[in-house]
């Protein structure tokens, strides 16, 4: 990406972080008159907020460039490989169950969903990476979509069987995927994991631009399918996982960002994780900020809805203009 | 000199054994199944098999090590982004870790050598038939490897690109590369082959110098046609 472009993306994050800790149902104006609580709204509320929409951004645009270079395909999601879903699962057990009133049980059971993800992933489709020539990533991606669909249909039986509606009300309204309400406990639950799938997933670029060419074209030069595939694996499962843990399913970012920003690179995978990374990031901390202006009658929107309200519009506005490029 | 020593992939091929010279052409020809991509993929190292080297076995190599010593070229150039074609070049300098310089170096003489060298900003999606196959074939030369082996690369290609590429191959072989193509159309490869390896069914059926394998006793073991050639040595026809 030239550097005019990273000076762009830099800069907007660093205008936009002390705009989304100014805003909201109680606008702080540093230079107007004092507001009661400032520092508690500011340090307690705003604050972990804020670096947990830049930390799960980040995250999800990172592991959606990786992911559509792994695929090479653009349609390519993070939630492809079944590990939202079954993290999704996990939590909300941790709601049937009734142990999510407890601290830290309700990312913990999402995490182990997701580690149970990644896990049969690689049982399933593992063999394959080593087998043959072109066999491997189509496996791979028909046994996370497998894994998603069971989840999904677990998902839904739990939630059908849910003892009581307060549980229920509570499992839907998580579903959404929201950052509201979320502690620094939560940034110092999802930052580290994430950061580690972050950087894992954009050491893997040189073996995506090897991938380019085709899966024989990428071994020739020296990529190793199997430990490729691993690192993917570890990288989304980490990334997704902490998402997931600490704010529910948060869609969309993960197939735009790639998408928007891909232009502006030279096109090689590879150099469209850490950008994609800056940008997710931006575009999460950015809908959260919103998400808190828009008043609704009974509170705030929902993150995840407000992505898919932008993002789902936003995406068949891209579909429109590459089926006129291509005619 | 890259050997193959009794080469068994079950259901492919069965005990093939070949001696490729480094510094020439050999063409593998045979008719469709017998083959000919898993010879070649596994004479790059892709799949499991008794290979050599220069008497190091191809798979106690390092990956890294091997994609330097062997550019591979596979069939169909799939390109799965709209690269430039300058950066579709460089990709073929992944193996190397050598310094940005270097790297510019070695893709603008890749460029030049397969013509290419005002194309280098347009993007893959825009290229003919003939250049995409061009700038595949720089993308393998810009790593500079001691062998290029490539999966049909004149499949659809005109004459004159065909001819082009074919030449592009034969100034490889000259500056003592050792150069390994799949082809399809005997002719191309009784005219521009110094070694013909002939596959039928998973077994070499004829190996050696051109006109000797792809004798006409040999094409009707083979292909099951009753064939002859025209013209003179370098410059052959075959009918019908």
């Amino acid at each position: 990406m030239p550097l005019r472009w990273w000076f762009v993306l830099v800069g907007l994050v660093v205008l936009a972080l002390p705009l989304s800790l100014l805003a909201g149902q109680v606008w702080i104006n540093p230079f107007g008159s004092p507001v009661r609580n400032a520092v508690p709204i500011l340090v307690e509320l705003r604050a972990p907020r804020a670096a947990l929409a830049l930390v799960i951004g980040g995250g999800l645009g990172a592991a959606g460039a990786a992911m559509q270079g792994y695929l090479r395909n653009p349609l390519a999601d993070p939630g492809l490989f079944g590990i939202a879903p079954l993290a999704a699962l996990g939590a909300v057990l941790s709601f049937t169950t009734g142990v999510a009133a407890q601290p830290f049980a309700l990312p913990l059971f999402a995490l182990v969903g997701a580690a149970l993800a990644m896990a049969l992933l690689v049982l399933i489709a593992g063999r394959g990476a080593g087998g043959g020539i072109g066999r491997g990533v189509t496996l791979f991606t028909l046994a996370g979509m497998m894994i998603a669909s069971l989840a999904g249909a677990l998902t839904s039986l739990v939630i059908s069987l849910s003892p009581n509606p307060f549980a229920l009300s509570e499992i839907v309204t998580w579903l959404m995927g929201a950052l509201e309400n979320r502690s620094w406990h939560d940034v110092a639950l999802a930052a580290p994991p994430t950061l580690l799938g972050v950087v894992l997933l954009a050491r893997t670029g040189r073996s995506l631009d090897a991938l380019t060419l085709g899966e024989a074209a990428a071994r020739s030069l020296g990529v190793d399918p199997a430990r490729l595939q691993a690192r993917m694996v570890l990288g989304i499962g980490l990334v997704v996982g902490a998402g997931v843990a600490v704010a529910g399913i948060v869609g969309f970012v993960g197939l735009i960002v790639p998408h928007l920003l891909r232009p502006l690179t030279d096109q090689r995978p590879g150099s469209l994780i850490v950008p994609s990374a800056l940008a997710g990031a931006l575009l999460v901390l950015v809908a959260d900020s919103a998400c808190r202006l828009i008043p609704l009658a009974g509170g705030e929107l929902r993150l995840g809805i407000a992505l898919s309200l932008i993002g789902a519009p936003f995406f068949l506005m891209l579909l429109v203009r590459l089926r006129r490029d291509w005619a | 000199m890259l050997r193959a020593q009794s080469l068994t992939v079950p259901g492919r091929l069965d005990g093939v054994s070949v001696d490729l010279p480094q510094g020439r052409v050999t063409a593998i020809v045979g008719p469709n199944g017998a083959g000919k991509s898993t010879l070649l993929s596994a004479l790059a190292g892709l799949i499991a098999g008794e290979v050599a080297l220069d008497d190091r076995r191809l798979a106690d190599m390092a990956p890294r090590d091997r994609a330097l010593a062997i550019g591979y070229l596979p069939q169909g150039g799939e390109v799965a982004w709209n690269l430039s074609v300058e950066t579709l070049v460089r990709l073929g300098r992944l193996p190397h870790r050598t310094s940005r310089g270097e790297d510019d170096r070695a893709v603008a003489e890749a460029l030049a050598g397969v013509d290419l060298a005002s194309f280098a900003r347009r993007p893959v999606g825009t290229l003919s038939g003939g250049e995409r196959a061009r700038a595949l074939l720089a993308r393998v030369l810009a790593g500079d490897p001691g062998w290029v082996l490539a999966d049909e690369p004149l499949a659809s290609l005109d004459l004159a690109q065909a001819r082009a590429l074919l030449l592009h191959f034969r100034r490889l072989a000259s500056a003592g590369k050792g150069v390994a193509l799949v082809l399809h159309d005997l002719a191309q490869a009784i005219n521009h082959a110094d070694h013909v390896v002939v596959l039928d069914r998973g077994r070499v059926a004829a190996s050696g110098a051109p006109e000797a394998a792809l004798d006409p006793a040999v094409i009707a073991r083979v292909w099951g046609v009753e064939a002859r050639w025209l013209g003179e040595a370098g410059a052959r026809a075959l009918v019908w």
